[in-house]
Formats: structure tokens, sequence, C-alpha cells
């Protein structure tokens, strides 16, 4: 065997003819359904299609969720629905910009880059195209990571209408986009947990078997 | 630290998969306080700390103890008006219950109470006995994988942000007061960000193997 220090190619668990288990780790034999050390259900060859088929849900649930009201805002008795985007112009019009920013980057291009990301992830490791460095890893951690922030907006909804409701001059109610936009957010956060990192990987790997 | 091995041939029980990549690597002994990362991608493999059981244990029932008062405490105080409105989180997970909007009220209870409160419940029932120095508890390993599991849905961190947005949305329209629940809730994120560094999930799976066996 070479020197661990130089940049020989890592042998896989798969590679070896074994499988690993993304939750504990443990090496198990590539037969084996269940893993020995936890118990999880071991998915020797993991597939593309729940990752197509949650991203594609959390695209659906993303369109009412733009057009339809998130909030409903009612003061002195006139009542006035506001989209997402509706909502960030509003604010921008009355010269916050800075949080009109926020708005759009957390409710509109975040959402919009995490189905880019999952698309170029599994359109990648679908087409097998060439790879350099960690850039696929780290975009996989980062959507992930990311991916539950997104619900910020639907608790922001909840907690501004907990507050100002009844006997106050004004009140907000949540409107239906406030749920399309919650499935959406978890949708994609069901895509992106079950695309199995390793493919990044197995794709650059030489065939096996 | 920790270096792959080819030989496939080496028992099983010495081998670790990357869950990220996959590259098998062989565990040695890593020494307390260091870490075994992953040569292919970095993702860390093993991160043994001295007493590391006891203080996840410890930090766990910390958070449980926060959860329970930020939730039952008022959380804001809002008055405009001369009318003052107070609410707790439970009035924030209940905004969605009219019409339409009901099933998210039980999602929203759940992302900010419910599965927080089971997670911490299963982490101290997996781990406490072995803090103790005992046996595992019966069931440890499911309740710890579900536990895991539920990791990406406890959103109580997320909720704590979301107050602060809706602070800078409210805060032209009326006067607002953070209630005891809110500072109980910023502590609450503290020790969980905590006890996430604390525990490196593969060492615990493997000492749980390790305690079960006996």
């Amino acid at each position: 065997m070479a020197d661990p220090g130089t940049a020989q190619p890592a042998l896989s668990a798969h590679a070896a003819g074994l499988c690993g288990c993304r939750v504990c780790g443990r090496v198990n034999p590539a037969e084996a359904v269940h893993c020995q050390r936890c118990g999880s259900r071991l998915d020797p060859e993991p597939g593309l299609q729940v990752v197509w088929a949650w991203m594609i849900a959390g695209m659906i649930a993303y369109v009412p969720a733009n057009l339809y009201p998130m909030l409903r805002t009612s003061t002195m008795g006139r009542t006035s629905d506001s989209t997402i985007v509706g909502g960030a112009v509003e604010l921008a019009q009355m010269g916050s910009w800075g949080v009109a920013l926020i708005v759009l980057v957390a409710s509109v291009a975040i959402p919009l880059a995490k189905f880019a990301a999952i698309g170029y992830l599994a359109l990648a490791v679908h087409r097998r195209w060439p790879m350099r460095g960690h850039m696929r890893h780290r975009l996989h951690a980062v959507v992930e990571f990311i991916g539950r922030w997104s619900m910020i907006d639907v608790f922001v909804v909840a907690i501004l209408a907990a507050l100002v409701r009844f006997n106050l001059a004004a009140s907000i109610a949540p409107g239906i986009a406030a749920v399309s936009f919650a499935l959406s957010v978890a949708f994609t956060m069901l895509a992106a947990q079950s695309f199995d990192p390793r493919l990044i990987w197995r794709a650059t790997e030489p065939e096996t078997r | 630290m920790v270096v792959a091995t080819a030989d496939p041939g080496a028992a099983q029980d010495e081998l670790i998969a990357c869950p990220t990549c996959d590259a098998l690597h062989r565990i040695g002994a890593v020494p307390m306080g260091t870490r075994g990362i992953c040569r292919r991608c970095g993702t860390t493999l093993a991160a043994p700390k001295a007493r590391a059981m006891t203080r996840i244990v410890m930090l766990a029932a910390t958070s449980l103890v926060l959860l329970v008062a930020a939730v039952f405490l008022p959380f804001l105080e809002i008055s405009a008006g001369g009318m003052t409105r107070r609410s707790s989180v439970l009035d924030a997970a209940l905004a969605f219950s009219d019409g339409i909007t009901l099933p998210l009220t039980l999602a929203v209870a759940a992302f900010i109470i419910v599965v927080p409160a089971l997670r911490l419940a299963l982490i101290i029932h997996a781990l406490a006995p072995m803090a103790l120095g005992w046996h595992p508890a019966r069931h440890a390993i499911p309740a710890f994988r579900l536990a895991e599991t539920l990791r990406p849905w406890a959103m109580a961190e997320i909720f704590v942000i979301g107050v602060a947005v809706a602070l800078v949305k409210v805060a032209g329209l009326a006067t607002l007061h953070l209630g005891l629940a809110f500072w109980a809730f910023v502590l609450l994120v503290l020790v969980n960000v905590l006890n996430d560094n604390f525990m490196c999930r593969l060492t615990i799976w493997r000492t749980l193997e390790q305690r079960s066996r006996r």
C-alpha cells in the first residue's frame, strides 16, 4: 500500500463489496438489509427517483405560495392581502430597502437556488459529469443546512398573527400561501435528505461491478 | 489522523465507512480531544472527548427544562394604544388554528415544541444510563436512531430568529417587550449548539454498540 499521505484514490465501502451505513458508519456485508449496529435500513444502490419526486412536489407547492396571499392585514376596517413578492415591494416603497431585500432573498432567491442546486446535483450524478474538487459535496452540505431555515417565513407569519390579533387596531391573519410555502420547504428538505451524498463520489469511481 | 485502508479483509468492526462519501477507514485509537476526519471529504469520523456522555445528557436535561419554561411563560408582550396583549409560544403555534390553515397549526406546534421535546427525551433515555456507567437502556439503539431522524425537524432555533424578524416588522406599529420565555428560548438554542459540538454521532454509535454487547 502506498504512503497514505499521497493522493491515492480512497477505496469506498461500495467498491470493496461492502455496504456502509449512512447513520452510524458501520460497515456491513453487501447483502445486509438492516445495519448491524444501528438497525437503519441500508440502501446499497441509492437512486435519484425519490429526490426528483420530492423536488417536483416542492416546486409545485411553491407556485401557489407565490400566487396567493401570505398575510391578510386589516387596519381600521380595511383589508389588504399581500403575497410574498407584494409584501417585499410594499416594504421597498416604504423605504425599508434592507428588510425588503432580506425578504426577497429568504423567500424567493433561496428556495429557487435550492431547486437549482438539487436539480444540478441529481443531473450531475446521473449524467456522470466530470467533477473537480469538493464543490458538489459542499453544495449538498449547504443545501441540507439551509433547507430548514426557510421555515422562518412561516414562523414569522405565525408570530405576527398571534401578536397582532383581535383587540388592536390592526389585525393580521395568515393566508393560504403560508401553508403551501411550509409544504414546499418540507418537500425540499425531504428532497435534500433523500439525495445520498455518496452518489457524488461514486460517480467519479471506476465501475467495479 | 485516521488512515484509510485498502484491505477489505480486515475485521468489519475496525472499519468505518464515511457517511458522506463512503470511503473506508480503519478506525484506530483516536486520542481523546482530537478529531479523526475522512481523508476524502473531511467529514468528522471520530471525536472522542472526556466525559462526553455525561455532558450530552446534562445539556439535554437543561434544554428540556428550558423548553418547558419557554412554552408556558409569556413570550412577547405587545402594547399599542393603551392596550396590552401577552402572547405565549402556544399562541403563536395556534395562530393558524382557524379554517384552511389548521394543519399548519399542528406542524408549527410539532416543529417548535413536540419534536424538540421528544428528541431531548430520547437522547436522555438512550445515553443517561451510559453516562452513569450502566448498560444502555432497553431500546436505546432505536431511541437514538429516532432522535437522529428527528434532528432536522426540530426547529426551535429557527423560531427564535423568526421572532427577531417579526419584531422588526411590528416595531413601527406597537411597543414590544420580550418575555421570560424568549430568553429561555435563546438559552435553549445556545445549549443546543453546545450539545451538537459535544456530540460526535459516530463515536456515540460505536460506544452504544460496544456497551450493548456485554
